[in-house]
């Protein structure tokens, strides 16, 4: 306090009285910074919301109808010993049964009925195509997505705005297998006279070795229809959002101090107008990408990508019941992760949250 | 020296039902090292013509007349120059403590923003000690430098906002409502600050406000705006003792003075509303509210003219002074 005063008094005869002392930076509970307090919370919110994910997936799969003994041997000529042991495991103790589950969920005791295989093995093999898929959909989507956003919004009512929210709002409302089938049917296989130019699905040519250049060339050159369908729809949704919550802060008093500063429009527009803007779009973006792991379903179905959307599509069919349950619980873990990283960029990006 | 002459000033902005007259022939000068009081209800105009200053209106507004700026007409400067001038020369106190500041970027850097647009040659350690030097002439221990808005007082905003304005020595200070939005206690100490800046660096100063006795007390000149128009002007002390325009005389008894036996049992105000602006009556545009208007009042164009030692009025009734 005496610095204030001695700085207020010394202007004039009058000591302007000094203003109230500031907050000082508050320590957690623990003397932890307000930043990981903050973190430590989020984090602890998670893992309890995870717990409850676990709960559900399991007794939710205990109370679906029908033998998934009897679906797994199904065809085959199983003795019934076999039988016996394999349900065994079923009637032990619920409770019993929960706790092997919650030791390690993806190890189920049965295989997938389909494909023979441990779900576990299935799930962490099918898991790359889909982060490479739906991952350069994001990425792109974001950067295309925040630009037009930007434009559209920072000169609102003008000719580039007044087409891409028209472009935009129409990809959003369309169906993303719909508009996948399309780009499939004109530049997969062709049509008003045009070659087919892109392979109509897969991740690859059979036969081409995928760690060579050319395999991974050869990945690209399949990846360019679905991940553009992923892309176009992605970008929209983020284009809208952004184009709002600039328009939103297109009025505030900030920008007038900014332009008052001597500022040329793109400085008034890129150091305080977009920074502001930003912060919902942020949010929304990674909150999607818990969601577009799962909602790459129809997307990897169209174009036969052999990710985790048509591993799940593959095993609603059966039902098989083992894999599903497997698959349930992954998409659930990515969307409770976005959110989490969502919450803690949030609290980086804007300073008001952390407090 | 004039550091600011505004010469027939009307500001029209474009509005969906028709053209709306918000500023009519404002003419105002303010004097190196002096302060001119701009005050007024909300609406009369007070902030367009103060935006006027730095160009800063919407591009909906029509801005026809003079405004010099240390000479140079401000408003067909080329938009490079206009950038140039505008904080270096003048600069503007915002009402701080709502949302003049960016939320998410710490004050410090908001301060040096424009001492590194401006002058160039700057070294980034010369700017953050500049800053701190700037905090702590308002009263701030610079250490504030490394707060966020959000984590801040309104009366400490304020004084950002202040310390802001300063920043690259500009020769005028226009203060749009600096204090309003503050409780009284730190409503005085902010405007104590303000006002010592201003006398120790020798600026000029426009400061806006609706309350005449915060104006009478921070500015040496007073100007009364009504419905776009200025009604009156004159030397503050004097304004305020003994307006020559009934409603001038009615926005100062819209603060009763504390002790004063007149404000005691009869709590004034002005009944009415201003009118809208292109809806002006006939006449005085304040008949209509006035209590002492007349018949002649609703029929004759009135004019700013003199009606006293460095006084002017509108008002048809005040004291008249050699043709």
């Amino acid at each position: 306090m005496s610095l204030i005063q001695d700085v207020a008094g010394s202007g004039g005869p009058d000591p302007i009285p000094g203003p109230p002392p500031l907050p000082r930076k508050e320590k957690g509970s623990r003397g932890l910074s307000p930043g990981a307090t903050f973190a430590l919370r989020k984090t602890g919110a998670a893992l309890g919301t995870l717990f409850f994910v676990l709960v559900v997936n399991f007794f939710l799969f205990r109370l679906l109808p029908g033998d998934p003994i009897g679906m797994y041997t199904r065809g085959r000529n199983v003795p019934p010993e076999q039988l016996a042991e394999l349900r065994a495991e079923l009637n032990r103790p619920v409770l019993e049964q929960f706790l092997t589950y919650l030791r390690n969920p993806f190890a189920s005791t049965i295989d997938s009925a389909q494909f023979n295989r441990p779900v576990w093995e299935l799930v962490t093999e099918r898991i790359w195509p889909t982060l490479l898929l739906v991952g350069t959909a994001i990425v792109l989507a974001s950067i295309i997505g925040v630009w037009i956003g930007i434009k559209a919004g920072w000169k609102r009512g003008k000719s580039f705005d007044k087409v891409s929210t028209g472009v935009t709002l129409t990809l959003y409302s369309m169906p993303e297998f719909w508009l996948g089938m399309i780009l499939l049917i004109i530049f997969g296989v062709g049509a008003f006279g045009l070659p087919g130019m892109f392979p109509i699905g897969g991740i690859s040519s059979p036969g081409v070795d995928t760690s060579s250049l050319a395999g991974w060339l050869d990945v690209a050159w399949h990846m360019v229809l679905p991940v553009t369908t992923l892309t176009l729809v992605y970008l929209a949704e983020y284009a809208l959002v952004m184009r709002s919550s600039l328009v939103d802060e297109m009025d505030e008093d900030y920008l007038t101090t900014a332009r008052a500063k001597g500022l040329m429009d793109r400085l008034v527009r890129r150091r305080h107008a977009v920074p502001n803007a930003l912060l919902p779009t942020v949010t929304l973006i990674f909150l999607n990408l818990g969601f577009t792991v799962s909602g790459a379903i129809t997307v990897e179905t169209v174009f036969s990508w052999p990710g985790l959307g048509l591993l799940s599509y593959e095993a609603l069919r059966g039902p098989d019941v083992a894999l599903l349950q497997a698959i349930f619980l992954l998409f659930s873990i990515g969307v409770v992760l976005a959110n989490l990283v969502a919450d803690l960029l949030y609290a980086v990006i804007d300073p008001r949250v952390r407090s | 020296m004039a550091v600011l002459e505004l010469d027939d000033v009307s500001v029209t902005y474009r509005s969906a039902a028709g053209p709306v007259p918000a500023v009519r022939g404002v003419s105002l000068t303010v004097d190196t090292g002096s302060s001119l009081g701009l005050a007024g209800e909300s609406g009369s105009g007070k902030t367009t013509v103060t935006s006027t200053v730095l160009r800063l209106l919407p591009k909906s507004a029509t801005v026809t007349g003079q405004v010099l700026l240390d000479g140079e007409d401000v408003l067909t400067m080329r938009w490079g120059r206009l950038r140039a001038v505008r904080w270096a020369t003048a600069s503007v106190v915002f009402q701080g403590a709502m949302h003049a500041l960016n939320p998410v970027q710490r004050v410090g850097h908001q301060i040096a923003e424009p001492i590194r647009l401006h002058e160039k040659s700057v070294s980034e350690p010369t700017a953050r000690a500049r800053v701190g030097d700037l905090l702590e002439q308002v009263g701030l221990p610079s250490r504030v430098a490394q707060s966020y808005p959000h984590q801040l007082s309104g009366g400490q905003k304020q004084r950002v906002m202040i310390a802001m304005a300063l920043a690259c020595g500009p020769r005028l200070i226009v203060a749009d409502e600096p204090t309003t939005a503050l409780d009284v206690m730190v409503q005085q100490q902010v405007l104590e600050v303000l006002a010592e800046r201003v006398r120790d660096l020798g600026l000029a100063m426009v400061f806006i406000s609706h309350d005449l006795s915060v104006l009478a007390s921070a500015c040496d000149d007073l100007a009364v705006m009504y419905a776009g128009q200025v009604v009156e002007q004159g030397p503050s002390d004097q304004v305020f003792e003994n307006a020559h325009h009934p409603y001038s005389r009615a926005l100062g008894d819209a603060f009763p003075r504390i002790g004063d036996m007149r404000f005691r049992y009869s709590p004034s105000g002005l009944p009415g509303d201003p009118p809208f602006p292109g809806e002006a009556p006939s006449g005085c545009p304040f008949h209509p509210r006035c209590p002492q208007a007349r018949e002649v009042c609703s029929t004759t164009e009135v004019q700013l003219r003199p009606s006293g030692e460095r006084r002017w009025s509108s008002c048809l009734f005040a004291p008249e002074v050699g043709t």
